[in-house]
């Protein structure tokens, strides 16, 4: 019997991310067969435009309109989502930050397995789902089997599965309001307001060239080298998220998914490991230059080229080599 | 405030290059050096600064071997009061689930307000803290980056949203929160803090001692299972130069100024 998969639509301003069709991509990798239906919480006028616009690419649209689901708060979608998934199934969300607040508790509640940041799917055979997997902030990777007989949730990793090009088809909204809304749990946790990100002295997003900086500085008397660094080539400090932890720069510096989403012509990255949450702020396909001493560190798989070397050494005397080439 | 903060010892990333072994049975643990998980130290700090602001009790707890005794004294010496370590052969090769299930006796034995949870741990999947909130129907906020005491009843959280921003809710207590880097600057611990916490006796607590059925943790009771670790087939990747620094930095520097790199 074909698999049956939900998927999770994420979407934001009255457009879905593009894990919703990633999704169908991993959907298809779970199982060629399956029937694959569309989720889609919201109300109003947004609602509707994400369901029509994932109803071309998914033969089945689910929709749920309630003034509950205006904010996506994940507490109370969980509900929803309980009162309307079969038992057995599996349900597909996305690895960010709203599926990692819902993901592990609907397994729970709909008593099925779960599985983290799902990379990959190397097959479905006997009720049991072999899932490749990342550990250690990318520098091993493992094979999990999945039992599903008694379904499973699966966060799956944004930009980790080609996007399944819109099929132009004319898939079927169906309103599933009624049936999702009924006693609805959550009360306990209540949205109050987003603050936006401050808006720092210079702003990364428009940087040509970006010399960005990672935990393989290691101390604050270090980060000198690195604001000489952007001054030789011309270019703004960025940095991942450790520094910013450490308070040596602002957070409106912080490349990644939970800073900002940068698209230069040249990154460097510096004693950055490159976990997939800071590549997936680099967008625009720069030229990526990696320096990191740790040969296995991710962030060599997706850069241009690499040099595997201390930052702390080389970055003064890649200044100064510049300086004197500029005379 | 009554505060549980649930640890793991791990393999500490910035201090090893993770090698796997080549059966793939496993990661390479021989020269490994451990340390407590880098959230749960923003986790533990949070608890520390609340009790300090409101009073109570912090209690850290940990599912693993007589050798992750080390990181609750690490986190005792931080400032938590008290240890509790969870240890039985039937616990090994639980799934999240599985730990969730042993972590969820320990708070229905204790009277605890609140529940912190490092966002994730080495194996980055961040589930734990959701899943045990689930089971206690208790509230839930992962990566919670600001925290702040409204009242005996409840709390203000921040969440750590996509582009920087930030999600503000309110929740009840009791509650579960995963906490996210970044939130406090945790202390430092220093010898003479481990010394001080040396002889402070942490009990042992295993599946009788809880309650739990063996059969429903540990490999037996986990549907998901690791089979192997492996080094992915990567393709290309990146052109790593070579030579001597010299030629190195002339073979950058010519790269950066055709990318456009040099201004």
């Amino acid at each position: 019997m074909a698999q049956q998969i939900f998927a999770y639509i994420v979407y934001k301003d009255g457009t879905a991310d593009d894990t919703a069709l990633e999704m169908i991509t991993a959907a298809g990798k779970i199982d060629p067969d399956a029937s694959v239906t569309a989720v889609v919480f919201g109300t109003g006028a947004n609602l509707d435009g994400v369901c029509n616009e994932v109803a071309a690419s998914y033969a089945e649209v689910w929709k749920i309109d309630n003034e509950a689901f205006a904010y996506p708060n994940a507490e109370v979608i969980r509900g929803g989502l309980v009162n309307i998934i079969p038992r057995g199934c599996i349900v597909l969300v996305s690895h960010d930050t709203f599926g990692m607040d819902l993901a592990p508790g609907l397994s729970i509640k709909l008593d099925s397995a779960f599985v983290a940041d799902a990379v990959d799917f190397e097959g479905l055979e006997d009720g049991k789902l072999k899932t490749v997997r990342q550990e250690y902030s990318g520098m091993a990777s493992t094979h999990v089997l999945c039992n599903v007989a008694d379904g499973a949730v699966i966060n799956i990793r944004p930009g980790a599965f080609q996007a399944e090009e819109s099929k132009g088809i004319n898939g079927q909204v169906i309103d599933k309001s009624a049936e999702a809304t009924g006693d609805l749990p959550g009360g306990a946790r209540r949205f109050l307001e987003i603050v936006e990100a401050e808006v720092g002295d210079v702003d990364i997003k428009k940087s040509e060239i970006l010399i960005s900086v990672g935990r393989g500085i290691e101390d604050e008397d270090n980060m000198e080298i690195i604001h000489d660094l952007a001054e030789a080539t011309g270019g703004d400090v960025s940095c991942s998220r450790p520094i910013v932890d450490a308070k040596w720069l602002e957070k409106s510096r912080q490349v990644g998914t939970s800073g900002q989403t940068v698209k230069p012509q040249v990154y460097m990255a510096l004693g950055i490991s490159g976990s997939f949450q800071h590549v997936g702020g680099i967008k625009g396909s720069p030229f990526i230059v990696a320096i990191n001493k740790n040969p296995k560190a991710p962030i060599f798989q997706i850069a241009d080229v690499g040099v595997v070397t201390d930052i702390i050494e080389f970055v003064p005397e890649l200044t100064e080599k510049i300086n004197e080439m500029k005379g | 405030m009554e505060i549980l903060v649930c640890i793991k010892r791990v393999p500490d990333t910035s201090e090893n290059e993770i090698e796997v072994k080549s059966d793939g049975t496993d990661i390479e643990r021989d020269d490994l050096v451990y340390s407590v998980n880098e959230w749960d130290n923003y986790a533990v700090e949070e608890a520390i600064q609340i009790r300090d602001r409101v009073g109570g009790s912090i209690t850290v707890v940990t599912v693993g071997d007589e050798e992750a005794e080390e990181v609750l004294r690490r986190e005792m010496a931080m400032g938590a009061d008290n240890g509790i370590l969870l240890y039985d052969e039937a616990f090994e090769g639980s799934d999240g689930k599985g730990i969730a299930t042993i972590l969820k006796a320990v708070v229905e034995k204790g009277n605890y307000d609140l529940i912190l949870t490092g966002a994730q741990a080495d194996d980055g999947a961040g589930q734990v803290g959701g899943m045990l909130a689930a089971m206690l129907d208790w509230p839930y906020a992962s990566l919670v980056n600001k925290l702040e005491i409204l009242d005996d009843k409840k709390i203000k959280v921040g969440r750590e949203i996509e582009g920087g921003n930030q999600e503000m809710n309110e929740v009840d207590l009791p509650c579960v929160l995963s906490i996210q880097t970044g939130i406090n600057e945790p202390r430092y611990v220093g010898i003479r803090g481990i010394r001080k916490v040396a002889s402070l006796e942490i009990p042992v607590n295993g599946a009788g001692d809880l309650g739990i059925s063996p059969e429903s943790v540990g490999e037996s009771g986990a549907k998901v299972k690791r089979l192997d670790y492996f080094i992915p087939d990567l393709g290309e990747g990146a052109e790593i130069l070579e030579g001597s620094t010299e030629e190195i930095l002339d073979k950058l520097v010519e790269l950066l100024k055709s990318k456009g790199g040099i201004k």
